[in-house]
This record gives C-alpha cells, structure tokens and sequence, in this order.
C-alpha cells in the first residue's frame, strides 16, 4: 500500500508541476488542483497507513489510526477548495478582461498577425 | 493566561465579520468610521501587549485550554509584539488614506482590509506550524482581493500571477509540514524545536528537507531571489494604499525566516544548527544587489519602489543572515524604517502621479507638478529613509547592520553589497526626482479637489521614522532585547511547553 500511495503522490505532482507550468490559465488552473490532491494524500499518509483502526477512542479498540493527519487533511482541503474557486473566477475574469486566456495576457503571434 | 494574547486575532476577525454584515445597513461614512475604530483598537491592543511583554516574559494562549503541544497555541514574545504594533501603526496609516476615496472601488474593501489584518496578527501570534499555513491563506485569500481591488486589465494580470505563485508555495508549504510531522510527530513550533535538537542521524536528511523547503516558501513570500519576480509587477500595478500596506507582506517571510531560523534551527538545533542563517546571507547579499539593478531599470516611479522594497528584503535578510544579536537587532530596528518607508512612498508616488495627468508615475518628462515644493521636499524626505542616508532613520539602520556585520567573518561582502546597492539605489532615485520635478514639459497640471488632506498619511508615517530616530536609543535597546530572547529561545519553549513538561512526548 505504501508503494501504492506513494506511486500516486509522485504521480499526481508530477503532472500537477508539468500543468502549472502551461502558458493558458485553465491548465494552470487543473495543475493547481492536482498539487493539492497530492498533497492532501501526502499529508494522510504522513500519519501512517494503517487499515480499518479508528482514529478516535473506542472500548474494543486494541488500534490506533493518527488523528491529527485526518483533521490536518480536512482543514487543507476546505482551504484548496476555497481557493480552487477564487482562481477559476480570476481566471475568468482574467479571460474577459485581456481577451485571450494566456497567462500573460497576450494572443499568439498567429492570432495577433 | 491573559486574554489579551488571543485580542489582537480576535478584534480584527469580529471588525471584518461586523462590516461585512453591515454593507447593506450603514452609509459608507459610518463603516470607514467603524473600520478606523478598529485599527486604532489594533493600535492600542499591540501597544498594552508590547507593554506585557516588554519584560521578556512569553506569554501564551492555550485555546479550549487544551496543553500544548496537543492543543492549538497562541504565543507572544518580545518579536510578536512588535510585529504586531508595526502591522496596527501601518494598517492605520493605509486605512487614512484609502478612505479618501480609494474603498470605494468595490463593495468588500472594509471586510477585506479587516481580514488582511486578521491573518497578520494570526501569522506573527501563532505557535504552531500548521496554524502558520492557516494564517497565511487567510492572510493571502484577503490580499488577493485587495490586489485586484479597483480592476482593470494590468492588475488582474498581475493578481493572477500573484495568486498563481502563492498556491504553488502554499501547496510546498503543506509539503514541508507534512514531511516534518510524519518524521517528527508535532507542528508546535516549540515542540518541533525540542524534537529537532534530538533527531537521529539517519532522519536528519528529512529533517533537513523539510526546514529548507520550508526556507523557499518563506522566501517566496519575503521576495529573496530568486523567488522575487512576483513582487515589482504585483505592487506596481496594484492600487496605492493596497501597495503601501503590502510593504508589510514582505515582512511576514522575513519574520517567519527568523522565528523558524532560531528556534526550531537555532542554536540548539544540533547538526542543523543555522541552517537558515548560511542560506540566509548570500542570497540576502544578492537580493540587495539584483534589486536595486531593478531600481535602476525601471521606468515608473512605482515599479521603481517596488524594486527598492526588494531591496530592504536583501538588506534585512542579510542582518537576520548574520545569526548575532546584533545583526538580528540592527534587522528589526530597520525593518520598523523600512515598511513606514516605502508604504508613505507608495503613497507618496500616488499623489504625484495624480497630478501629472496623462503621464502619471513614468518616468519622463511630463507636465509640471503644482505645489512641487511640498511634494518634491517629501519625495526627498521618503528617499534619504529609504535609500539609507543621514541623517534619518534609514541611515542609522544600515549603519547598525553593516557594524554589526564587522564581527561576521563575510563582512567584506556585505560592506561591497550594501555600499554598492546604496549607491545604485541613490542614482536611480535622483534620477527619478529630477526627472519627476525639474525636467518638466508643458504647464502645471491643477491640484485635484480636496487632495491637501491627502498628504497626512505621507505626514504620519514619515513623522513615524522620524520619531523611530528620535528614540533610537530605548527602541535599539529593545531590538537587542528581543534579539537575545530569539537567540536563547529556551524562555520560549518552556513557557509553551510548560517548565515541568520539557517536552516529552509519549
């Protein structure tokens, strides 16, 4: 599992990087995201993996799963949506505002000419 | 456990929820009002603070009264408290000027403003590493708002890069918090600094990644080079008082380099001992060196400012970089001139640009500016402080890092930087004073109505450096106080921790 986990982790950054550096705002924006999903399975996983123990304290529990990771997991992934949304509005705006969806705002040499 | 800890957070966060549900209610008269009450209750709250613990005590905050290191914990020493103050005399400054007229660009202005505040004083009063990362994004959604405040093409482009950039630091920052927990199994930064001390030799390669990612992403937010491209097209383009009030934004890194640089990579840190600090120096040196290039380069008064910010990053990371009590002072007792500096000359640089017509801040010749005796006096005012000459603040700051800086075995790199910047930046600002006020073109353009009271905020916060010099002895003597407590952060930890505790964690 931890093979697994870390295979995606890897993975997903790796794409998230390769998208964040496009020149239009809407793979920008797709490499951001996936950034966060990566970084929100790095942060579970950097409580350790354990299967089917509960996080909280319980009579029959002989297992432990680490809290904190989840509750640190929760807060990022509140904080990347909220962000994810505000983004995609600039972007938009950005969009109507320059007229064209580069990021630095200007058209291609072939549109322009 | 005192409250008053906890009110500096809480003040801002009740202003900004009160105002934003009052838009609809109140005349715009009345929430300015509101808004100012807040920042001057920001103002006195930072001071009865600073005045707490101006003893050297460390007071801390333990919300829903659970222990560190397993509860959330709000900590203010000597270095929190003066942030603190800086961020309320700013905040209030800016505020005076924006209600001229600036806030009425969108609907959210007051709310943000509070908001940017908020997670200020959050960033300098938290004692937990995750909470940092919280207060940074309400810190940076807020300046995000500010930012495209008003619209336009320029500053949206300019946001979106700025938005751009911080959720891909944001995204490392998370990196770095999760790599540390997962080897070290605590985000309280006094915890982290016990757990540090005692790490085993084969974690120590994590350990090491984790603080230096942690070092890029405060850089990222400080503007070190490399990570400073962000900033001349973010605070140019952007509106003035929202320009001047990010002159602290810059400050965040810088004081989370410090924090992080001597208490949990302190001096007690082991092999990671100044892991920072050997960073810190050379590339403060060249951020010092690169930005006033800039300065040079640039061809408006705005993006020149902007440059000249990146410049007090060098000359300040440079101070921090030399790891004495000394250098560490001599950085806060600058970073006090510096962030009044270049925030009244933001606004400053606002003014005259108004009163230029078509030409506003470039840098060429255009039309003759009215009333160019008080502005141009100004002008030369803002940069003595900012460039660092006598017999102003500015000087006295860069006299006490480059002292301090003789005991440091560097110390002739930092003299040739910081000379050599000092002069480029005095080129480029005499270049564009006379450009600005002596080679003018056609007739003086009329003073637009009601701008005399525009100048008080310049007043204040230029009077504020002018005071800062007045009081250099007291105010020296409680840099180096403050210094000596972040150099021994011992006092730190055991009052988070407890004294009994030390920090065991099962």
């Amino acid at each position: 599992m931890e093979a697994l986990m870390s295979l995606i982790v890897g993975v997903l950054s790796a794409c998230g990087v390769y998208l964040l550096l496009r020149a239009r705002t809407f793979p920008v924006v797709l490499g951001l995201t996936l950034m966060t999903y990566a970084v929100n399975l790095f942060l579970f996983a950097s409580g350790r993996l354990t299967i089917g123990a509960p996080p909280i304290i319980r009579e029959d529990a002989t297992q432990y799963t680490d809290p904190l990771p989840q509750a640190l997991v929760l807060t990022a992934i509140v904080i990347s949506f909220a962000m994810t949304a505000f983004v995609i509005m600039l972007a938009l705006k950005a969009r109507a505002e320059l007229g064209n969806d580069h990021v630095d705002g200007r058209a291609d040499r072939e549109e322009s000419a | 456990m005192t409250h008053l800890t906890i009110a500096p957070v809480l003040l801002p966060l009740l202003a900004g929820a009160l105002l934003l549900l009052t838009r609809r209610l109140l005349p715009l008269g009345v929430r300015r009002g509101l808004n100012l009450a807040a920042v001057t209750g920001q103002v006195v709250l930072a001071v009865m603070l600073l005045m707490a613990v101006g003893s050297g005590d460390v007071l801390t905050y333990n919300l829903g009264n659970w222990p560190a290191p397993y509860g959330i914990v709000l900590v203010a020493d000597r270095l929190a408290a003066w942030m603190l103050l800086i961020t309320a005399l700013l905040g209030f400054f800016v505020l005076l000027y924006a209600v001229r007229g600036t806030d009425r660009g969108s609907r959210h202005f007051h709310p943000i403003y509070q908001l940017q505040l908020f997670g200020l004083n959050g960033a300098f009063l938290t004692g937990d590493l995750f909470n940092l990362f919280v207060f940074f994004e309400i810190l940076l959604l807020a300046s995000y708002g500010l930012l495209v405040h008003g619209g336009g093409a320029k500053r949206i482009r300019a946001g979106l890069h700025f938005v751009v950039i911080n959720l891909a630091g944001s995204t490392l920052f998370l990196f770095a918090a999760g790599t540390l927990y997962g080897v070290l199994g605590t985000l309280n930064m006094a915890d982290l600094a016990v757990k540090v001390a005692q790490t085993s030799p084969e974690n120590l390669g994590v350990v090491r990644t984790a603080g230096l990612l942690l070092f890029a992403v405060f850089g990222l937010k400080a503007a070190l080079i490399p990570l400073h491209l962000w900033l001349p097209g973010a605070y140019s383009t952007t509106s003035a008082p929202v320009a001047a009030l990010f002159a602290i934004m810059t400050k965040v890194g810088a004081y989370c380099l410090l924090r992080v640089g001597t208490l949990i990579f302190g001096a007690e840190a082991g092999p990671l001992t100044d892991l920072y600090a050997e960073w810190l120096l050379p590339l403060g040196l060249m951020t010092l060196l690169l930005g006033a290039f800039g300065a040079l380069s640039a061809n408006e008064l705005r993006r020149q400012i902007a440059y000249l910010v990146v410049v007090s990053v060098g000359l300040l990371l440079t101070a921090f970089g030399l790891a004495s009590a000394a250098g560490i002072a001599a950085g806060l007792y600058y970073m006090v001139n510096t962030t009044f500096a270049t925030a009244a000359f933001f606004l400053l640089a606002d003014l005259i640009a108004r009163r230029r017509g078509a030409m506003l801040d470039r840098l060429s010749p255009g039309p003759a500016i009215h009333r160019a005796g008080l502005l141009g006096g100004l002008f030369f005012i803002a940069a003595l402080l900012v460039v660092g000459l006598p017999p102003l603040s500015g000087f006295v700051g860069k006299f006490l890092v480059l002292s301090a800086a003789f005991e440091d075995r560097s110390w002739p790199w930092v003299m040739a930087a910081v000379l050599t910047s000092g002069l480029l930046g005095m080129i480029a600002l005499g270049r564009s004073g006379s450009l600005l006020f002596f080679n003018t073109t056609a007739g003086v353009e009329r003073d637009p109505p009601g701008e005399r009271m525009a100048l008080m905020p310049v007043f204040g916060l230029l009077a504020l450096c002018v005071g800062l010099l007045a009081a250099s002895g007291p105010m020296l003597g409680f840099c180096t106080a403050t210094a000596e407590q972040l150099l021994h952060p011992q006092g730190y930890i055991s009052a988070v921790l407890g004294p009994t505790s030390g920090g065991t964690n099962p």
